[in-house]
């Protein structure tokens, strides 16, 4: 024992032994045996998959097909998790109200999809109705990011941080139970223009995709690389990195802080209004609950891809969604569960979970824990 | 102020000037009734031992701090408690204490945000090519990301950034502090580079003899009132100046 000592007994023979053990500190010990249970859970449930009979087997392409959606899944994801960590990059606070930006987004793009599907526009020019749809949902979610951070957060700025972090919970059910409300509890269907129907596909370098997915993917590696450049060329994006680092010099640098924030706060609001259609489109429905899975699964994806860094975010909700993907038929199809996809969520808080406990700072993060 | 304070470069108007101000943390009084006068391209120092109230002067000029009463003019103009930015934008800059760059960032990149509000992009490029020629070593290490510098070079390139946003008069917050020795030689080195430059310098400072080798003249704070100024030689040599100040050291 590290600590203590002296209120222990004299170690008897037995314990004695055993010392090289005991200095390890006990946390390091469950860390070591949860990583030894987990890993060979993984190779279990892998192997009994693999290994069941021909006919109740996935063929490769069925595999391959899990992989592609995973990985627009992960586009979905990654586009959120971008807005938790410019926000978390420079206020050092987790946007908990982000899943329900997103939520608006999808929702307002709704309203004009379905007008549009009624009207036929949709599918006589869904090039101009997608791009009216996406313009919507972006400007939305922006919109209520920049209000949040006026009316929610900027009052706080000097609170203590749990401060902030509740009214972020606050902020998000008041969201949540507006759209409620306003909308309606019902999960409605999203229209979805027919080039992007669910049996039209493309083939992309010898592997055939559905088109929907095409367009996820695209425009989240758009986004990806359009942010990555505006924050790393341009002069807005160079104060809000100043911002992040040090805001007591960023003004002295003569640099208005107030509006940098507000400008993160509405740049994380448009690439949720991205994702919100996306969602959208891919799940054909929306509802005021859509908010909060995906919310947490990209707050995940951030923490694992490491919170404050957008390759990061990129990297996390790649990989979270492969995960949510490809994890629950590799590993629980083998043990003969009723429902394995219904274990996706489990899968998403198992990696928060883990990522916190081994490594807190995520992949591409520094390593150390940070309180939030 | 003393009456050949008052005689100094009579009638001139100084470049910053600090009329009768004081400041309080609540009900703490950190500064009283001090008087300050910095003329065009002169240097001058603010003297003071820890918790003289140096520091809280500087916030006070740059409008972090509200004074509780008094002025702070700069040309001539009140700019009493305006925020920071406008400031900023009007020109005064500041060299932080521990020099706090963005060490996140390349050293050119801290150059650039030093010129964030300027608009005259000729001018511009024009003091940026006379702080690389200033700071020769600044050069070399453009594309690197400044927190991998070492020390005397952070310094240059935190005296750069500051230069790039071509200040009417330019603050230095302790640019002694907490470095080794040769490290203090050097700093007064580049201190005194950029005073040829003819840039109108106000620098508040522990390091009393270091400081007053260099300045035109100083004050001396203690416990937040002006105890003595002068021209920096005849402080120097000032007895009560020793009692005071120096023999603290």
């Amino acid at each position: 024992m590290a600590e203590g000592t002296d209120l222990q007994p004299a170690p008897s023979p037995a314990t004695a032994r055993l010392g090289r053990l005991q200095r390890l500190p006990l946390r390091r010990l469950i860390q070591i045996v949860l990583a030894i249970l987990i890993i060979g859970f993984v190779v279990l449930g892998t192997y009994k998959t693999l290994n069941l009979p021909p006919d109740e087997r996935y063929d490769p392409s069925t595999w391959k097909a899990f992989v592609i959606s995973g990985v627009a899944q992960g586009g979905i994801y990654a586009l959120i998790a971008l807005g938790y960590t410019l926000v978390y990059g420079v206020l050092r606070m987790i946007n908990f109200a982000h899943g329900e930006v997103f939520m608006m987004g999808c929702f307002a793009s709704f309203f004009f999809a379905d007008a549009y599907a009624s009207s036929g526009l949709l599918n006589r020019h869904p090039f101009y109705a997608l791009a009216i749809i996406f313009a919507i949902a972006m400007l939305t979610s922006c919109l209520i990011a920049m209000l949040l951070e006026r009316v929610a957060y900027r009052p706080l700025r000097n609170s203590p941080r749990l401060v902030p972090l509740i009214t972020a919970i606050g902020a998000s059910l008041f969201l949540q139970n507006t759209a409620f409300g306003l909308f309606g509890p019902q999960t409605q269907a999203y229209p979805v223009p027919d080039v992007l129907g669910g049996d039209r596909t493309w083939t992309i370098l010898g592997i055939t995709m559905q088109r929907i997915q095409v367009v996820v993917i695209v425009t989240a590696v758009v986004a990806v690389i359009g942010l990555t450049l505006f924050i790393s060329r341009t002069r807005t994006g160079r104060s809000i990195r100043a911002v992040a680092e040090d805001r007591e010099i960023a003004s002295l640098m003569g640099i208005d802080v107030d509006r940098t924030i507000m400008i993160t706060f509405a740049l994380g609001g448009l690439l949720a209004g991205v994702a919100g259609v996306q969602f959208g489109l891919t799940f054909g429905q929306v509802s005021p609950y859509i908010g909060f899975t995906p919310g947490i699964a990209a707050f995940t994806a951030s923490v694992l891809g490491g919170i404050g860094s957008i390759g990061g975010a990129a990297l996390g909700g790649l990989l979270l969604g492969l995960l949510q993907a490809v994890g629950p038929p590799l590993l629980f199809t083998g043990f003969n569960i009723p429902a394995p996809f219904q274990l996706q969520d489990v899968i998403t808080f198992s990696v928060l979970v883990l990522v916190l406990i081994f490594r807190p700072g995520g992949i591409l993060g520094s390593g150390e824990a940070e309180k939030v | 102020m003393t009456a050949e304070d008052q005689a100094h470069r009579d009638g001139e108007q100084p470049v910053l000037e600090l009329r009768h101000v004081s400041t309080h943390y609540g009900l703490v009084s950190v500064l009283r009734d001090v008087n300050v006068r910095i003329l065009r391209g002169e240097m001058v120092c603010l003297l003071g031992g820890n918790a003289s109230g140096k520091t809280t002067t500087l916030k006070t000029i740059l409008g972090y701090v509200k004074p509780s009463d008094g002025d702070v003019l700069l040309d001539g103009e009140i700019v009493t408690g305006l925020p920071t930015m406008q400031l900023v934008a009007r020109g005064v800059s500041m060299v932080p204490e521990n020099r706090r760059l963005f060490s996140n960032m390349t050293v050119a990149e801290n150059l650039e945000l030093g010129g964030y509000l300027r608009k005259d992009k000729d001018k511009l490029a024009a003091d940026r090519e006379q702080v690389l020629q200033t700071f020769p070593r600044v050069r070399e290490r453009l594309k690197q990301k400044a927190g991998t510098l070492s020390g005397g070079e952070q310094q240059m390139v935190a005296m750069g950034r500051a230069l790039m946003a071509d200040p009417k008069v330019l603050l230095m917050d302790e640019p002694s502090m907490g470095l080794a020795p040769v490290l203090v030689e050097q700093v007064f080195e580049i201190i005194r580079q950029i005073r040829a430059l003819g840039k109108t310098i106000f620098v508040v400072e522990q390091n009393a003899n270091m400081a007053l080798s260099i300045a035109d003249r100083g004050y001396v704070l203690q416990t937040g009132e002006i105890v003595l100024s002068g021209d920096a030689q005849e402080l120097l040599n000032d007895p009560l100046m020793r009692q005071a100040y120096l023999g603290e050291l």
